[in-house]
């Protein structure tokens, strides 16, 4: 160590450490704490992600469980509380994992690319002058950047097309999924861009999934196989689903044609719970 | 292999000349005819001399031991941080990895906390600031104490020792897309951490490096470009080990302050 020479170490740090918030907050001051947030919200959202793909799979079994399964989801609770409060606490609490999530990496991003002479604009990726080998990191690991915000800005077109309805205007009918799915999903560069996102998602799964159990210290020599088959497994199964919704609709599987209720918020809607009753 | 059966090969080399931290760098076209035998410092070395004997200014470049323990040489060879053999450092790099008429691009180690002091040589003084953070441990000095007498089981010492095997050349961080020293602190935390000598201040220590690490470099993202070009092959199971202890150090840390 250069203890003989004036200034200890010659090279400035690189980032400046602020005053330490109070525990636990102190954690999310930090790389190292902001990845396990990273990766505890990551779990989260993948819960989400599969719950909804699972969800949606209702699609397949016609427009009125289809109708059934959204009023579920505004009825969890049961009459306990007022109807879709809770719902409106998934959706908060999601919001609060979203945003930490996308704070992290952001944030994080920043830092690494600050932490290279010269880095891309986007991936934070380090950048040699003489051109660079990659031998370990896949494909996955390092568009994650790129992946991440296509993931956003899906979501934020997702909302708006099938929660807000924005581009169905006068076809989109609240309470009836099966019809806006068919309405939106039929129209083939939409089903592309959805295809794009979910491949897009399926792909930032594989490497995230894999990656949060580095970042929460989950690793034991004897099971550490098990990390990738588990990652491959998840972000598989969330493509296959999400795919088919978009693909399966282009095929014609998700259709009106067979309805045999009309299609509309008040007398569609309850037309579509009697069939569910009756079922 | 065996003897000297090398044959000679030529190659062109692009080396990176930089007159020092501030002045701007770029690559400079030299052929070399150099025997398969020698080691690839051997062949910056025989450049050097041409240089030299051409009144040109030599290439900086480090290096000590060259026999893969000290951890001083390390460059960019061809995009990968010590070049294209596994588990081996510049200096046990033979020419012999190469072919007749290769085009070998050198670059010194990059990331905005080993800025270049002049050519291939870069200021890594930050792993020594991250070292020293770490502090000492708690041992009884005195007498020599007899062999043994405390007892380490065998699967920590083991891994404790792939983790000592770490030679600070700083190749993980030169590798890494994000510029991140996980794989290096990781080695010395884990260390430390597995032993029972270093026990007694596991978690001051692992806090303080950390967060002297995160002063330096960047934010790991678990390409695991590190471990592959590391000479020592550390693995990313240090880095997860971490990750653990540093949460549970930032826990204990702090209840225990009232008692520190
Ligand atoms: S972890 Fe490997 S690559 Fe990094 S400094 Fe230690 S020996 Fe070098
Ligand atoms: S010169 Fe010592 S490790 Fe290469």
């Amino acid at each position: 160590m250069p203890q003989t020479t004036g200034e200890r170490y010659r090279v400035a740090p690189v980032h400046r450490r602020g005053r330490e918030w109070p525990f636990p907050l102190n954690l999310y001051q930090t790389a190292v704490g902001r990845k396990w947030v990273m990766a505890l919200t990551g779990i989260g959202l993948i819960g989400f992600v599969v719950a909804h793909m699972i969800g949606n799979l209702h699609v397949y079994e016609g427009p009125a469980r289809m109708h059934e399964y959204a009023e579920t989801l505004r009825t969890i609770g049961g009459g306990l509380v007022p109807k879709g409060t809770v719902l409106w606490l998934l959706r908060a609490g999601l919001l609060a994992m979203f945003v930490l999530h996308l704070h992290s990496a952001i944030s994080l991003a920043r830092m690494s690319r600050a932490s290279s002479e010269q880095a891309g604009l986007v991936s934070g990726a380090k950048k040699y002058p003489g051109g660079r080998d990659h031998v370990a990191a896949t494909y996955a690991s390092r568009t994650m950047r790129w992946t991440g915000p296509i993931i956003a800005l899906f979501i934020l077109y997702h909302l708006a097309d099938l929660t807000w309805g924005w581009w169905l205007d006068d076809d989109f009918v609240p309470g009836d999924p099966y019809h806006n799915v068919a309405e939106s999903l039929g129209n083939l560069p939409v089903a592309i861009l959805y295809i794009v996102a979910n491949v897009a998602l399926a792909w930032h799964i594989f490497h995230g999934a894999w990656s949060m159990f580095q970042s929460l210290g989950v690793n034991n020599p004897r099971y550490n196989h098990l990390r990738r088959s588990l990652a491959t497994l998840v972000a598989g199964l969330i493509l296959v689903g999400n795919l088919s919704f978009p693909i399966l609709t282009q095929a014609g599987l998700i259709t009106e044609d067979e309805r045999s209720c009309p299609v509309g918020e008040v007398i569609g809607n309850a037309c579509l719970a009697e069939q569910a009753k009756d079922h | 292999m065996s003897g000297s059966n090398g044959t000679t090969i030529n190659v062109t080399l692009k080396v990176w000349r930089q007159a020092g931290p501030d002045a701007p760098g770029g690559f400079e076209v030299h052929q070399q005819a150099i025997s398969t035998d020698a080691s690839f410092l051997e062949m910056l070395d025989q450049l050097n001399e041409q240089l030299n004997d051409d009144g040109n200014e030599p290439v900086a470049f480090e290096s000590d031991c060259r026999e893969g323990i000290c951890g001083t040489c390390g460059v960019m060879i061809n995009g990968r941080a010590h070049g294209p053999q596994k588990a081996t450092a510049t200096c046990q790099l033979h020419m012999r990895e190469f072919r007749d008429g290769d085009e070998i691009t050198i670059e010194p180690f990059r990331a905005a906390g080993f800025p270049v002091v002049r050519d291939l040589a870069v200021d890594r003084s930050p792993l020594d600031a991250i070292i020293e953070s770490g502090g000492y441990i708690s041992v009884n000095a005195g007498a020599a104490s007899d062999a043994n007498l405390t007892p380490v089981p065998k699967a920590a010492a083991d891994t404790a020792f792939d983790a000592a095997a770490c030679i600070g050349c700083g190749a993980c961080v030169a590798a890494c897309p994000n510029s991140a020293a996980q794989l290096f602190t990781s080695a010395k935390i884990g260390h430390l951490g597995l032993l029972p000598q270093g026990q007694a201040e596991r978690w001051s220590r692992t806090e303080a490096m950390v967060e002297t690490m995160e002063e330096f470099f960047g934010s790991c993202t678990n390409h695991g470009e590190c471990s592959e070009a590391c000479p020592k092959e550390i693995s990313l199971d240090f880095i997860a080990f971490m990750n653990r202890d540093y949460l549970k150090a930032k826990v204990k840390n702090r209840s225990l302050a009232g008692q520190r």
